[in-house]
């Protein structure tokens, strides 16, 4: 098999999914870590108490323990869930977890005086929030987002374990097939490292975008 | 004359550190009121409790009559919930020493963002009333411009249109000029004095500037130690100083 | 649903297998300091072509999956003759993964000591090992110890990704023993728990660390 069969053979094949996981996983990441993010913020105790469970129970437990325990253990439950909604469901909730923490330590980042100058305007909470806050915590997150989005786009690659034809399992399955173990790596390794270009590039622009003018 | 605002046996701690002690202090309807004195003496936090920022540990503040940080139901004074204060917060504004604008938005955005939002004006409306605040402020031509490209004197010229333009019956000014540049003071008093001659505002001015105190205030107060150790019009306070406080304060200033 | 007598049985093989997974992490974990170490030196190296160079590379084992670089370090290497076990190829994966990430904590920690304190070493004619060991490296280690233990939290919740590569890591046993038995939900849970435990207690660990280092500072 020649080198460019290897690639055509793994784009065809793995990449729709690998790119579908990292978009919708990727989706749900940023609103999980916004709800779970501004709920651990919350005046009331319970909100807080079940935002930081989740956020601890994810972010202490690894991520292909979670996977395996949402593709294996839920359907003994009674809860079958496909592959790909596995693998989507598990990283997202996992990310989630992790932008939660971004979220917050930018809120907090802003500086309090907003906070004052809004009072003072006599905006309500939701309008503070929605208009003056949040406007500035974003500016701030999208750096470590950014980051985020190229760990989770790698992370996608566990999904293979679950059976779910994505890049990394092709590559597995050309592997048994041809024997082409050097050529088949390597154009999966250089793959994900080229998926991950515009991931990063776009991150950088929509940095500027937002920021533009505030320096 | 029933006072605008009314401080009753007020006082503020943080922690062991009582920075406001039993003050009693009124102030009447359109009548500019300097407070002086030493940093750290409480006029800010005097400030900051009328702005609901901070609530007084005992006593009572009464704004045009009506309970700020309670108000009585059914004959009997309860804490304040977030509606009354936002009721109450409408007829008063304030100034900060560091201006906080709203970094992500112009100035202009700035000007409008309460309007729209917390007034319900439309844009149209508003922009009209900003721009109309902003060419009074001598910003006619800076309407897209970030606040970051501004001068400190600029930013607080900004900063006073936009608590202008919700037309509080009481405007707050916490050392409007103490965080500029020497050769941008100047600019931002101007402003000041003139909102302060044309307008029946009720003013209530902090300031470390005495030769603007004198020119505008009609009575000033100075702050002491969290107290009002004395207080006349600006003839009796700094030209016939009675208190050696207030006499040693002063000379700080005039040497 | 869940079985206690079931899952106390399972126990101790779980736990046995643990001891792969801690020292998994922990020869992953000396493997990333000193070559994460290695790489920032290389960074900051005068011949440009070299530091361009590890950048670049780097880049690329940052941007790129652990598991398939395990999957390379596992299966094209004895292409060439160069075979590991399971065991190794996972600490040299794991190793080599993040030492790129400990490269640029290194990097950050060294800039952030101010260029006034070269000044000084230089005044008082220091040769450059000393200045090194007995003021840059003591300014430079302290603070980045914290987030040095988050990444030795993170490598430990990575392990179980040797199991692609067949290391009967703890996973993995959890994963044999349900296979046998078609019962994944003890198995799975107890490994997560342990996960659990492990890791957030050392990131408590790790918070107050912070604050104390925070304090003396």
């Amino acid at each position: 098999m020649s080198t460019y069969e290897i690639f055509v053979s793994l784009a065809k094949v793995g990449l729709k999914v690998t790119l579908q996981v990292t978009f919708s996983a990727a989706v749900l990441a940023l609103v999980l870590g916004g709800i779970s993010g501004l709920a651990r913020m919350s005046k009331h105790k319970i909100i807080r108490f079940i935002s930081s469970v989740y956020i601890e129970i994810f972010r202490g437990t690894s991520l292909l323990v979670q996977l395996f325990w949402m593709y294996f253990v839920l359907p003994m439950m009674g809860i079958r869930l496909s592959a790909l909604t596995a693998g989507i469901l598990a990283i997202g909730l996992n990310f989630g977890a992790y932008c939660s923490e971004i979220v917050r330590s930018a809120i907090q980042a802003v500086p309090s005086g907003q906070t004052e100058a809004c009072i003072a305007l006599n905006m309500t909470k939701v309008q503070r929030m929605r208009r003056v806050i949040i406007p500035q915590a974003f500016v701030m997150m999208i750096p470590n987002l950014g980051n985020q989005l190229i760990e989770l786009l790698k992370s996608t690659s566990l999904v293979s374990m679950i059976t779910l034809t994505d890049l990394t399992y092709q590559a597995n399955i050309l592997n048994a097939t041809t024997f082409e173990t050097t050529k088949i790596y390597s154009m999966l390794l250089i793959i994900y490292f080229i998926i991950g270009l515009p991931l990063s590039k776009g991150m950088k622009l929509l940095e500027q975008k937002v920021s533009e003018g505030r320096v | 004359m029933t006072p605008i605002v009314s401080y009753k046996n007020i006082t503020k701690a943080y922690g062991e550190l009582e920075v406001l002690k039993e003050i009693d202090f009124d102030i009447y309807p359109g009548e500019k009121v300097a407070l002086i004195g030493p940093s750290g003496s409480g006029k800010t936090t005097l400030a900051r409790l009328l702005m609901t920022l901070e609530e007084p540990n005992s006593g009572t503040i009464e704004v045009e009559g009506k309970g700020l940080w309670h108000e009585e139901i059914n004959g009997k004074l309860v804490k304040a919930n977030g509606k009354h204060l936002r009721e109450m917060r409408k007829s008063i504004g304030m100034v900060f020493q560091h201006f906080y604008l709203f970094p992500h938005m112009t100035v202009l955005k700035n000007v409008m963002e309460a309007p729209v939002t917390v007034l319900g004006l439309s844009k149209k409306k508003a922009r009209l009333q900003a721009e109309e605040m902003l060419e009074k402020v001598g910003l006619g031509d800076k309407l897209d411009v970030y606040p970051a490209q501004l001068s400190g004197g600029q930013k607080q010229r900004v900063a006073i249109a936009r608590a202008l333009v919700m037309k509080p019956n009481i405007m707050l000014f916490d050392e409007p000029t103490s965080a500029l540049d020497p050769e941008l003071v100047g600019e931002v008093l101007e402003v000041i004095k003139e909102i302060a001659l044309e307008s029946d505002m009720t003013m209530l001015l902090i300031t470390h500037e005495m030769d603007f105190a004198k020119e505008i205030a009609d009575r000033v107060a100075f702050f002491n130690e969290g107290t009002i150790a004395e207080q006349g019009t600006p003839e009796e306070i700094f030209n016939h100083p009675k208190t050696p406080r207030l006499q040693t304060f002063l000379s700080r200033f005039n040497p | 649903m869940w079985n206690w007598d079931y899952a106390f049985s399972i126990l101790p093989q779980i736990l046995a297998a643990l001891k792969i997974t801690v020292s998994a992490t922990f020869f992953g974990f000396l493997l990333a300091l000193l070559l994460g170490l290695i790489l920032s030196i290389l960074i900051r190296a005068d011949i440009k072509a070299v530091s361009l160079a590890v950048k670049g590379i780097v880049q690329f084992i940052r941007n790129t999956p652990l598991l398939v670089q395990l999957y390379f370090i596992f299966y094209v290497f004895p292409q060439f003759g160069i075979t590991f076990k399971p065991f190794t190829a996972g600490i040299l994966g794991l190793g080599i993964h993040y030492s790129t990430y400990l490269s640029e904590v290194f990097r950050s920690g060294i800039e952030a000591v101010p260029a006034g304190q070269w000044e000084v070493v230089k005044a008082l004619n220091f040769s450059q090992p000393q200045a090194w060991t007995k003021i840059i490296l003591p300014q430079v280690i302290p603070p980045i110890i914290p987030v040095i233990g988050n990444y030795l939290i993170t490598m430990f919740k990575e392990t179980p990704l040797l199991s692609a590569i067949t290391l009967v890591e703890i996973l993995q046993t959890a994963k044999i023993i349900g296979a046998g038995s078609f019962r994944y939900l003890e198995g799975f849970t107890i490994v997560g728990v342990v996960f659990f435990l492990l890791s957030y207690s050392s990131s408590q660990l790790i918070k107050k660390l912070e604050v104390r280092l925070g304090k003396s500072n």
